[in-house]
């Protein structure tokens, strides 16, 4: 058990120019905490990963486990159990002396070994293939030896590369479940790379979005739904992603196709005092609502979008389409009911549900204006 | 009437080529399958006959050996293997000896430096590796017969003309960079991130190296053993030149020449050496052919 710090530590890939895969990372984990790594392809994740595992050198700043820096500390002196996408099996090695070898090398007495190794084979449901060597298992029964392996060591921290990204659909979703459960039950600090955001929001007590090496925000899934730090974030999580739009001002809110939409004092403060004459705006699909020919109340608030592509996932479907904003069509997409769809090609208006629900971001630098 | 024939075979040609369509897969068809082990049965021929013929003639009498009416049997016995093996002919278990002490510490020596140089290239990037790996390219193309002038220099140099150490680094030097380049290509195709679950495990460097990759590239250490064992054992140039002419110092290569006389060449005895001396190098090839399966590294990874 332990808690995990990055203090300002970087990745500097040595070329012309050199790469800054991780940058200036300023990250806390508390002892116990599943902590997410997410970011698109390339942001620095696995780099990230393998900076606290020893694999890769911190070239500023430094890096500390239990308080310990360990930032020159080879990976055998840090107590760590990695998990890697590919699994990294020993090919020669039977399933139970992959799961023992890192006992076996600590000198433990081989009838310990055993006993822990069975424990984690239960665990794990690989009972049965105790004695078979990787290459005559399924993928999945692999991916559940590279946990094994990890748990038996007991170790401080965890760390887990994209461990799902082999499996299919079904079973990732059942793995996802199972991996949290077992984290929650050992009670070991967790970090876990991954690029999909569902793993992200569901797996995480804690979620870090990364971008070209750069920590964009580190809050709870909630947190990081509901207030987004800036229009990256904003558009990263969520499926499917948040509208985003460069909007004009006027004196009282933002300017959609004759609609204008109110903002919060506070923004609109933030906004005098920058000079801005745009803004970024967002709004989840579940923020916008159709409105009814009957609602009269919603003139002056709703804006007309053509609808250019029905989603139908059951209970919802999602409504893709073209309004004007400024000069120029940009689509949206609208959450509506599953049951009673509008049909493509049609007219239809939509307003914002809750003006609460309202994102406003700097249009130059993304950063979250709203409160 | 012939005609008709004509009509006939090629309405047979015709089912011939429908059938063929229709094969399954992995199946061939009787053209095929005969051009095949043709082809199959003259290459074994051709390779197997020179290695049979040497073993009949090692069981004539030198005067039988070479006959315009060569037979399969002629006065046939095993008096050659005994007069070989008694010695009556020279020292060969002497020179047997020798040649297993000179090929066995070459083998052991270039498979691990080799093996340490190839984890090396295969693994790190350093200033000069893409200058020594084109070199090692290189020096396969030499020669080595215009080695042997500035070999025996430095061996004088080193003290070591004339001993049995300096044969062994002398076939090192040939054999290594073939050997390395060898097994680069095995390592390469070990995952890194087995030494990288390695070293999380608590290996060192070196032991990732002992413990994973060398397991791993078994098939490709086997087959670099066994070149280096069998260049260093049938070597001739090198043995005389650097070993001493004493008759106690030669290997069985540079030994066998004594059956080869300014007058007369004894072709029984010859032949039944030859098959003495080839019996260890088959003897290696058993013992390493049953790493030579692929697919050791099978499983690692999601497959
Ligand atoms: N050895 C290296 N040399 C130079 N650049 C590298 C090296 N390894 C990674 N990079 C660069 O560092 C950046 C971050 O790579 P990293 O592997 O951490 O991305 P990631 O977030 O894990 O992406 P993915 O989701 O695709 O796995 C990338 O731009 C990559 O090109
Ligand atoms: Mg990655």
């Amino acid at each position: 058990m332990a808690e995990v710090a990055y203090v300002n530590a970087s990745r500097v890939f040595p070329g012309n120019p050199p790469v800054r895969a991780v940058d200036n990372l300023e990250l806390a984990v508390a002892d116990g905490e599943f902590l997410v790594l997410v970011g698109p392809s390339g942001s620095g994740k696995s780099t990230a990963l393998r900076m606290l595992a020893g694999l890769e050198d911190v070239d500023e700043g430094t890096i500390s486990i239990g308080g310990r820096d360990v930032t020159n500390v080879p990976p055998k002196g840090r107590d760590i159990a990695m998990v890697f996408q590919s699994y990294a099996l020993y090919p020669h090695m039977t399933v139970a002396e992959n799961m023992g070898f890192a006992l076996k090398l600590r000198g433990v007495p081989r009838t310990r070994i055993k006993e822990k190794v069975g424990e984690a084979a239960r665990m794990l449901d690989l009972e049965k293939f105790l004695d078979r060597k990787p290459k005559a298992l399924s993928g999945g029964q692999r991916q559940r030896v590279a946990m094994g392996r990890a748990i038996v060591r007991e170790p401080s921290v965890f760390l887990m590369d994209e461990p799902l990204s082999n499996l299919d659909a079904k079973l990732r979703v059942e793995t996802r479940a199972n991996i949290a459960a077992l984290q929650q039950r050992l009670g070991t600090t967790t970090i876990y790379v991954t690029h999909d955001q569902v793993e992200a929001m569901t797996m995480g007590h804690r979620v870090a979005v990364l971008k070209d090496g750069v920590l964009q925000q580190c809050a709870s899934p909630r947190e990081l739904y509901e207030r987004p730090a800036n229009a990256f974030v904003a558009g990263f999580i969520g499926s499917p992603a948040m509208n985003l739009k460069t909007v004009p001002l006027t004196g009282e809110g933002a300017q959609l196709d004759g609609v204008v939409v109110p903002l919060p004092r506070e923004v609109l403060d933030a906004v005098a005092a920058e000079r801005l004459t745009e803004i970024t705006f967002g709004v989840r699909p579940e923020s916008l609502r159709l409105v009814g020919a009957d609602e009269g109340d919603a003139v002056g608030r709703a804006f007309e979008l053509t609808v250019e592509l029905v989603e139908e996932l059951g209970a919802d479907a999602y409504v893709y389409g073209s309004a004007r904003v400024g000069d120029r069509p940009e689509r949206f997409i609208v959450r509506v009911d599953g049951r009673t769809p509008p049909a493509f090609g049609q007219r239809v208006r939509v307003a914002v549900r809750d003006l609460d629900e309202v994102h406003v971001f700097h249009p130059e630098t993304g950063e979250r204006l709203s409160g | 009437m012939i005609t008709a024939n004509a009509a006939a075979v090629s309405a047979t040609r015709g089912g011939a080529a429908l059938a063929k369509l229709a094969l399954r897969r992995g199946e061939r068809s009787l053209l095929a399958s005969i051009g095949l082990h043709g082809a199959l049965i003259s290459a074994s021929f051709v390779s197997v006959f020179p290695i049979f013929w040497v073993l009949v003639t090692s069981f004539k009498p030198d005067t039988k050996a070479i006959s315009p009416q060569p037979k399969l049997l002629d006065e046939s016995n095993i008096d050659n293997y005994l007069n070989v093996l008694s010695g009556a002919k020279g020292d060969f278990l002497g020179w047997f000896g020798n040649s297993v002490l000179i090929a066995g510490l070459t083998t052991a020596l270039a498979v691990f430096v080799a093996a340490s140089t190839g984890y090396a290239l295969s693994r790190f990037r350093f200033p000069g590796r893409r200058s020594l790996l084109l070199g090692f390219l290189a020096i396969q193309m030499f020669p080595f017969a215009v080695l042997i002038v500035p070999l025996y220099n430095l061996l004088l140099g080193l003290g070591l003309q004339g001993r049995a150490l300096g044969l062994v680094l002398v076939y090192c030097s040939t054999t290594v960079p073939f050997c390395t380049y060898m097994l680069k290509g095995y390592f390469d195709t070990v995952p890194t991130d087995i030494d990288e679950a390695g070293r999380m495990d608590g290996l060192s460097p070196f032991g990732v190296f002992w413990r994973l990759v060398l397991p791993l590239a078994k098939p490709g250490l086997a087959v670099t053993a066994f070149y280096a064992f069998v260049t260093a054992w049938g070597e001739v140039a090198f043995a005389s030149a650097f070993l001493s002419a004493a008759d106690e110092s030669k290997t069985l290569a540079v030994g066998l020449q004594v059956f080869i006389q300014q007058n007369r060449t004894e072709w029984g005895h010859l032949s039944a050496a030859s098959i003495l001396v080839a019996l260890p190098a088959v003897a290696v090839f058993y013992l390493v052919q049953r790493f030579l399966v692929g697919g050791l590294s099978a499983g690692a990874v999601k497959g």
